[in-house]
């Protein structure tokens, strides 16, 4: 086996663990290359199916080819899509684009706070109706106790602390100091009720393997990460207005991989695009521990 | 694409013996720092009149300057132009075991960090330990801060010397031992001019030697069972056995047996999703599986092939335990077993030998298993697993015990141990020494009720049954009891909330269940009645157990349509068709019910 080979077995694993362990789970779907891959795991865990409800949460402030790009696969694929939105906040303009907010601030409304209640079903949420591919309210009030989520170990310093199986408690609270063992493959499955989940099958994979990946696999992945003819192209996706393309000519993912390994990305941040991460002095762990993804 | 070969190393060692130091000058050495981050972590020290150490390049990368101790494994990469690394960063602190374990089951090798100066500690061997628990072979021990000694090769040796004596006992046959100073880079990435004494690889050199794990296809294949799959709502009919392979290979037309159920297949494809169709599945593989018959399985069954060496089956076993939990391990309290994809009850029966990990003396005189503790004890599950002793297949060797949510334990099982006592027997001999009977004999019941007690047990394997026979033994109640006899039926899933004190958990449900309607039948039959229950997929462990459970009073076993045992032969097999008149038919046979009565 070879190095991505075993990434996949251990993601597939992971993902399978979850599926037969925990009643109510969703997984985040950003749009972005991490859990589109993760997308594409689930349909190799379940051959071909994805037997676990995608959501998104939309800031609509998300660059308007994200969306197209995730509706159409959903209506392709046939998944259960649903998203979920902070409409209070857009409504009040609550927001750093119209000028209110910071960045972290306009962040943890749109994005961290707007998750929390689309997960708990405080908030409406939406889902694709697979006959018309247009969405409808979703009757589904449950709440969703456990996450999937695409983050990767390599990406800043907090994720590499994170577990596969990784439990937040009632407040969201994420304490890294005091988080469960995992001997071997044995990872925590139990959870005391009430404690909020959430599981990382791509924590070992980097942005290189992600590319490889995305390559050997053939994965459909949005045209914003390449070059679209100005010689500029998106490394990592977010809202417009906090979110820069960085100077690069790849057309394809082999010029991205090769970029990546050999050329000038070898030693610069994948996020150093996202313009909240310096905002926030301490990394992202303060938005992490609030419920940040 | 090139798809580089990468390894995890982990790091390990007593607290301030340099571990930080270490990568972080690994992290510099090979370039694979961000860019500008060695200069502005420099700038920092000089604005703020701090010495520079390579330690904060490390702290400036994990964000955990506040502590000043490693709390949590954290990953850092770098690479050489071999392969990829990921350096687990284990912290050294006592109170963070559980986090080195975390970082040390990822490894395929540890570097082991040992002060020359301070030499070996209490943790440099408690460390070195867990590493061997934990299946680590390949261990580097690093002697650092040899400046801090004028770079003395007889201190270098003299660690060499006892810690080789230390690790060989712990069955570690160390790879090399190395005298840097991370601080100053000696013998990092490049010869120490410091150190010419010393003919031997440079770290970086060291690691480039070492071995990936070879997957084991040589040996038998072993697939714990993680779940099995029938998405039939979107028009796909295949029901997949899904798994990874721990160890050997499968092949379309492999015979199979299930433990321990001992139910038996023959494979018909191997399934996959966005490859090329194949034949046969290796070693670390997650796959699926179609059988050629249609059986009824469960996740948690360790599939084996038929014409391999076959695991051990029982439900004793010795094994040595790495304790982390909060609360100590105690005798006879019910935990949960993880072992492959099996969840089980277990309990600890026999605490043989607590090892001090750091100096290796043996205390017997323990009762309980405190927490950082490794000891051997002997355990017992509610039922018989399928498993490997250690030394034969390491991964299905390896098991965890969950304690009120918590992973506390990590252990490897040494050798299954004879089933001849238990404590199922124990209890029930205990059970009806303090059984205390009233004045009526059974004989007065019996005259007065005009049929003996018996417990009925119905059964079935057939796919789809389950509701078959719950229809079956309510119309049985209800016959028998319409000729006036004493009888009561109870389903299984009546017994969730009704008996127990507690939610029952998931894993334990059946099992529970199962010595609930164990109990409850001692005492109806003991009453006089005839008790009348239903189990579906009924297997030998749990007939056996009714049977325990019920003693001394009769029972009587049915079997309706395919038989759901393996060698167990129950009292009667009959179809579903006829069934109530038959089971009547046996209950007169057995003259427990009569023709006619006076």
């Amino acid at each position: 086996m070879n190095h991505l080979d075993k990434l996949e077995a251990q993601s597939v694993y992971i993902l399978r663990e979850a599926y037969r362990e925990f009643k109510n789970i969703c997984m985040l779907w950003s749009i972005g290359k991490d859990s589109t891959v993760l997308l594409w795991l689930t349909r190799k865990a379940f051959f071909g199916h994805v037997p676990i409800p995608l959501v998104h949460v939309d800031t609509h402030y998300k660059i308007p080819e994200m969306i197209k790009y995730r509706d159409e696969l959903a209506y392709k694929w046939k998944l259960t899509m649903i998203f979920g939105e902070n409409s209070q906040a857009l409504k009040e303009k609550r927001t750093f684009p119209d000028g209110n907010t910071d960045r972290i601030s306009c962040c943890q409304a749109l994005k961290t706070e707007a998750l929390r209640n689309t997960l708990s079903g405080k908030w409406p949420r939406y889902i694709m109706d697979l006959k018309t591919g247009k969405y409808v309210a979703d009757p589904n009030k449950e709440k969703y106790t456990g996450v999937i989520v695409g983050v990767r170990a390599d990406e800043e310093g907090s994720r590499s602390k994170e577990r596969y199986f990784s439990p937040r408690d009632k407040e969201n609270d994420w304490d890294v100091g005091d988080q469960p063992p995992e001997f071997w493959n044995q990872f925590k499955t139990d959870f005391a009720p009430g404690t909020h989940l959430r599981i990382h099958p791509l924590l070992d994979w980097t942005e290189l393997n992600i590319w490889e990946y995305i390559e050997r696999e053939n994965i459909p992945i949005t045209s914003l990460y390449f070059d679209q003819g100005n010689g500029k192209r998106y490394r990592s996706l977010g809202c417009y207005p906090c979110t820069t393309p960085v100077d690069s000519t790849a057309k394809n993912v082999s010029e991205i991989i090769e970029e990546l390994k050999s050329g000038k990305f070898v030693n610069v941040a994948e996020r150093s695009g996202r313009a909240q991460d310096k905002d926030d002095g301490g990394g992202l762990e303060t938005l992490r521990r609030g419920g940040y993804m | 694409m090139e798809n580089r070969e990468q390894m995890n190393i982990v790091i390990v060692g007593h607290v301030d013996h340099g571990k930080s130091t270490v990568i972080g000058r690994l992290l510099a050495d090979t370039g694979s720092l961000p860019d500008g981050k060695l200069e502005s972590v420099k700038e920092y020290c000089r604005k703020n009149s701090r010495p520079f150490e390579y330690a904060f390049l490390l702290d400036a990368l994990k964000d955990e300057q506040a502590q000043g101790i490693t709390i949590d494994t954290a990953r850092c990469f770098f690479k050489t132009q071999k392969r990829n690394y990921i350096i687990i960063d284990a912290p050294g602190h006592i109170e963070f075991l559980k986090n080195m374990v975390t970082g040390a089951s990822r490894a395929e090798a540890a570097l082991l960090v040992i002060d020359a100066k301070e030499g070996i500690q209490e943790n440099s061997k408690r460390h070195g330990h867990i590493v061997s628990m934990l299946g680590i072979r390949q261990v580097v021990v690093l002697v650092n801060k040899m400046d801090l000694v004028d770079f003395d090769e007889k201190v270098f040796q003299s660690i060499q010397s006892e810690f080789s004596e230390f690790l060989n006992k712990i069955n570690i046959n160390p790879v090399n031992f190395i005298p840097i100073s991370a601080f100053n880079g000696d013998n990092i990435a490049d010869k120490s001019a410091n150190i010419l004494w010393h003919d031997g690889p440079t770290v970086l050199e060291q690691l480039d030697r070492l071995a990936n794990r070879k997957e084991d296809e040589e040996l038998p294949f072993r697939m714990p069972v993680q779940d099995i799959y029938k998405f039939t709502g979107e028009g796909d009919d295949r029901r997949i056995v899904a798994g990874t392979v721990l160890s050997g290979k499968i092949s379309s037309g492999d015979e199979v047996v299930f433990l321990p159920s001992y139910k038996r297949s023959i494979i018909k494809t191997v399934e996959g999703f966005n490859i090329a169709s194949r034949d046969t599945a290796y070693s670390d593989e997650a796959i699926g599986l179609t059988l050629q018959t249609q059986i009824y399985i469960k996740p948690g069954e360790l599939l084996v092939k038929a014409d391999e060496t076959q695991p051990q089956l029982s439900s004793r076993f010795r094994a040595n335990i790495f304790w982390v939990g909060k609360a100590p391990l105690i005798m006879g309290k019910n935990y949960k077993l993880k072992i492959g994809t099996m969840r089980i009850g277990v309990k600890l029966v026999e605490i043989l030998s607590i090892i001090d990990a750091a100096e290796l003396n043996i205390d017997t005189f323990k009762d309980q298993v405190e927490r950082h503790d490794v000891a051997e004890c002997i355990f017992e599950t509610v039922k018989p697993i399928a498993f490997d002793s250690i030394s034969e297949i390491e991964q299905t060797g390896r098991f965890v015990i969950v304690d009120s949510y918590e992973i506390s334990g990590g252990g490897i099982i040494l050798e299954g141990v004879a089933d001849s006592s238990n404590t199922l027997l124990e209890h029930i001999m205990d059970r009806e020494f303090l059984w205390e009977r009233g004045l009526i004999s059974s004989c007065l019941r019996e005259n007065l009720y005009g049929h003996k007690a018996k417990f009925i047990v119905l059964t079935s394997g057939s796919e789809g049954n389950d509701k078959v026979i719950q229809d079956i033994g309510r119309e049985l109640e209800k016959k028998l009891f319409q000729m006036k006899y004493k009888v009561y039926y109870l389903g299984v899933s009546g017994l969730s909330y009704g008996l127990a004190s507690q939610p029952v958990s998931d894993y334990q449900g059946r099992d529970e269940h199962i010595r609930q309607i164990g109990e409850l039948a001692r005492i109806f039959t003991d009453s006089g009645q005839i008790f009348i229950t239903t189990v579906f997929n009924l297997d030998d462990y749990e007939a056996e157990k009714l049977k325990l459970f019920n003693h001394p009073n009769d029972i009587l076993i049915v079997n309706i349509g395919d038989t759901p045992f393996h060698t167990f032969q129950p009292d009667a097999g009959i179809e579903k068709d006829g069934a109530v008149n038959a089971v009547c038919a046996l209950l007169k046979k057995q003259e427990v019910i009569l023709d006619y009565y006076l």
